[in-house]
């Protein structure tokens, strides 16, 4: 589904990611972790597709086509949604017309006729109860006075509406209260299956423990340097991540 | 990748679609400005005397001002006697006396425009539309309906040679001659515009609507409206606009009065869409409008609504006088300047009964290096008991080279008076651009996304079938500047 090699990214001429190389099989759920500024969320953004990371080296295949050569609009719709960790509120436009234009952006390129209001309706109902989403929040305008976990919440009933085939969810679990977290969690488990990949990036465990990830990846220095199953993130969090960086000072002496 | 400040730049830099010049015989008046134009503007539409004294009047009075400099707005300096001051299209005898008869190339330039007339005809009793081309107006449609109601609806000169003594009892006792500089311009040499007078008790049962456009080379366009409604009667007005591409500058000097007895409501919404010139700055309107409405009676209200995305000068401040006690003003606008466009826009509430109440929600849009300003005025007399006021005004910025300014005036006589200002300046994000790119919306679409939300409480205050125009405008019209 995914096949990152050898990835170099920078930010305004900083260098980030310095080598990143990670491959997903659909139905798989991988994690990555790492300390503050160690490329996670720049990790996210490049496989969405943010202007400000300049990609340096390296390549993203993804369904067998360059991700990197796409507009952030077209990988949406060919299936890559990112829940973001900052979701921005947008006054004005209702989740639900904004909902709308996306699934349609998403089946128009497709090639499949846009969805009518009525069969509309019906969906994001439907996909509102995984995340227990109250039915108001779909007339409300875009994360405008949401709380924070509402926003998170909310960036999952996005995704389910979506059905994409690749999901990144860049820190969900930040600013969840523990209720929120296993809504959250339940709504993300509900939407594994065997031919959707989640990519989960957190800074703690704890998230792991809802949302069970096939394999864990260590980031540290915009490199993966460890690999392994969740019992890696269990290790991590018993010895910090001191630990992964004297292992990864002493890798580099 | 390319970036978002090129994608927005793209947008912008679409041509105007409505650019083009209709070929037509215009009877025009050599260019310049004395007593002698103003004589013969008023003997070619055969106006009886008090309507050549009041002209005369305001000319005098004109000669004696100077061109205000105090908006914030840069133009070079307009020469008032290169302009020709009066244009018609040639008749055939008398005015036609149906569509049949009106010139198919006027008819060809409507339908360009998409205001198919004949069209509005079938489309019976939703819209009745008193198109202006030039000076003149062309066709008034179903009057005969509305006439039956004892309402007038029609161009300004037939109401000077039909109602005299209506105009005569009306005619600058909102916006007086000695206004200012544009308004005295605009009493000594208005061509026509559009008169309406809705009698006691009568609710107008459609919108009444007018298009008014600017088509003779360097003929400046000076229009006069006129909308009385008498007690407990109500009225929505809406006009519209376009204007060919040229490149001289074009002066429009447009007045619009509004009077409001007891218990009488009107509603006056605009949409302008003059061409705005070219991307850098060549060509496009300059739009100088005094429009005012009084609230004479008690509990009457005039509600202004506004969609600014044309002119490559806006200098307008429709504006509300709350005489009568418990009366209403408000005022919803959205404008929007790209490329070099300038806009110097606002509202004055003037509360001078009790009870009075006002309203003001503004929208700024500024892209390119358009510059917005809003400029508004609330003003609490000393007699205007428990006088409620609330302003809103937020700006957006799409790039880093436009302005937004806000210019509020508060001046509170009465103790009791209850003012409520909120104001914003948000720049349109990336990341919101990036957020609806996330999900699979274009950045084109995702700006005009953006910004129609951002403008979504002024269009809700629109009539329908504007409602719908004005966002396809403010698409348009921000194509090309996604940043």
């Amino acid at each position: 589904m995914l096949e990152i090699k050898n990835l170099h990214a920078q930010v305004e001429d900083k260098p980030i990611l310095q080598g990143i190389d990670l491959t997903i099989n659909p139905g798989e759920v991988h994690a990555i972790m790492g300390p503050n500024g160690s490329g996670k969320s720049t990790l996210a953004s490049v496989i969405a597709g943010r202007d400000e990371y300049e990609v340096t080296g390296g390549s993203i295949d993804y369904k067998g086509k360059d991700l990197l050569d796409m507009e952030p609009e077209d990988r949406a719709r060919e299936g890559v949604f990112l829940a973001f960790q900052y979701p921005v509120e947008i006054p004005g436009v209702s989740n639900m017309y904004f909902m709308k234009a996306a699934l349609n952006a998403v089946r128009t390129h497709r090639g499949e006729s846009e969805m009518d209001a009525m069969d509309f309706l019906a969906w994001v109902k439907e996909r509102a109860k995984l995340v227990q989403m109250d039915e108001s929040f779909l007339k409300r305008n875009i994360n405008e006075g949401f709380s924070g976990g509402e926003k998170k919440r909310n960036e999952i009933f996005q995704m389910a509406v979506l059905d994409p085939s690749l999901a990144v969810l860049d820190e969900t679990d930040s600013g969840l209260d523990i209720d929120a977290l296993r809504i959250v969690s339940d709504g993300v488990n509900a939407l594994r299956n065997e031919n959707r990949a989640v990519l989960v990036i957190t800074h703690y465990q704890r998230l792991l423990e809802y949302i069970v990830p096939d394999k864990v990846h260590v980031l540290y220095d915009g490199k993966i340097i460890r690999s392994g199953d969740r019992n890696l993130a269990l290790e991590l969090e018993e010895k910090g991540y001191g630990w992964i960086e004297q292992e990864a000072a002493e890798a580099t002496r | 990748m390319k970036t978002e400040t090129q994608n927005l730049e793209e947008l912008a830099n679409r041509d105007y679609k409505y650019g083009f010049v209709t070929d037509i015989d215009a009877d025009s008046l050599p260019p310049g400005l004395d007593e002698d134009v103003v004589r013969a503007i008023s003997a070619k539409k055969n106006e009886p005397e008090f309507m050549l004294e009041w002209r005369l009047k305001a000319f005098r009075h004109w000669k004696t001002m100077t061109e205000p400099t105090w908006a914030f707005v840069k133009y070079p300096e307009i020469d008032y006697q290169a302009i020709s001051y009066y244009s018609a299209p040639k008749k055939a005898g008398e005015g036609p006396k149906s569509l049949d008869e009106v010139d198919p190339e006027l008819l060809k330039t409507y339908e360009k425009l998409g205001i198919p007339l004949k069209e509005q005809e079938i489309l019976a009793g939703v819209v009745a539309v008193d198109a202006v081309f030039d000076s003149v107006s062309v066709a008034t449609t179903f009057k005969d309906k509305l006439h039956d109601l004892g309402i007038v609806f029609c161009s300004f000169s037939e109401a000077v040679q039909n109602h005299p003594e209506l105009v005569e009892k009306y005619l600058g006792t909102v916006v007086p001659h000695t206004d200012n500089f544009f308004a005295a311009l605009n009493s000594a040499v208005f061509s026509d515009g559009s008169f309406v007078y809705v009698p006691k008790g009568v609710r107008c049962p459609m919108e009444l609507s007018t298009y008014f456009r600017i088509n003779a080379a360097n003929t400046g366009q000076f229009e006069r409206t006129l909308i009385v409604a008498d007690e407990g009667a109500s009225v929505s007005y809406l006009e519209g606009c376009t204007a060919p591409m040229r490149d001289e500058n074009q002066l429009h000097a447009a007045v619009v009065e509004l009077v409001a007895l007891d218990n009488a409501k009107i509603k006056y919404s605009t949409v302008q869409n003059w061409y705005p010139g070219d991307k850098d700055g060549k060509g496009g309107i300059y739009n100088f409008v005094t429009k005012r409405g009084k609230c004479a009676g008690v509990n009457s209200k005039i509600s202004w609504t506004q969609v600014e995305t044309g002119s490559a000068i806006t200098w307008k401040y429709p504006s509300c006088i709350l005489q009568g006690d418990n009366s209403i003003g408000e005022f919803y606008s959205v404008a929007l300047t790209n490329n070099k466009q300038q806009a110097d826009t606002g509202t004055k509430m003037i509360h001078i009964g009790k009870n009075t109440r006002s309203t003001i929600v503004s929208k700024g849009i500024s892209a390119g290096e358009g510059q917005n300003t809003y400029r508004g005025q609330v003003k609490i007399l000393k007699g205007a008991d428990n006088a409620r006021n609330y302003s809103q005004c937020d700006s957006m910025l799409l790039g880093d080279r436009c302005g937004a300014h806000t210019f509020p005036y508060i001046d509170v006589q009465n103790p009791s008076a209850t003012m409520e200002h909120e104001a914003s300046t948000a720049k349109i994000g990336e990341d919101q651009i990036f957020y609806c790119q996330q999900r699979g919306i274009s950045a084109e679409d995702a700006v005009s996304m953006i910004v129609n939300g951002f403008c979504k409480e002024v269009f809700r205050e629109l009539p329908m079938e504007f409602a719908v125009e004005a966002q396809k405008l403010l698409g348009i019209s921000l194509e090309g500047s996604v940043g």
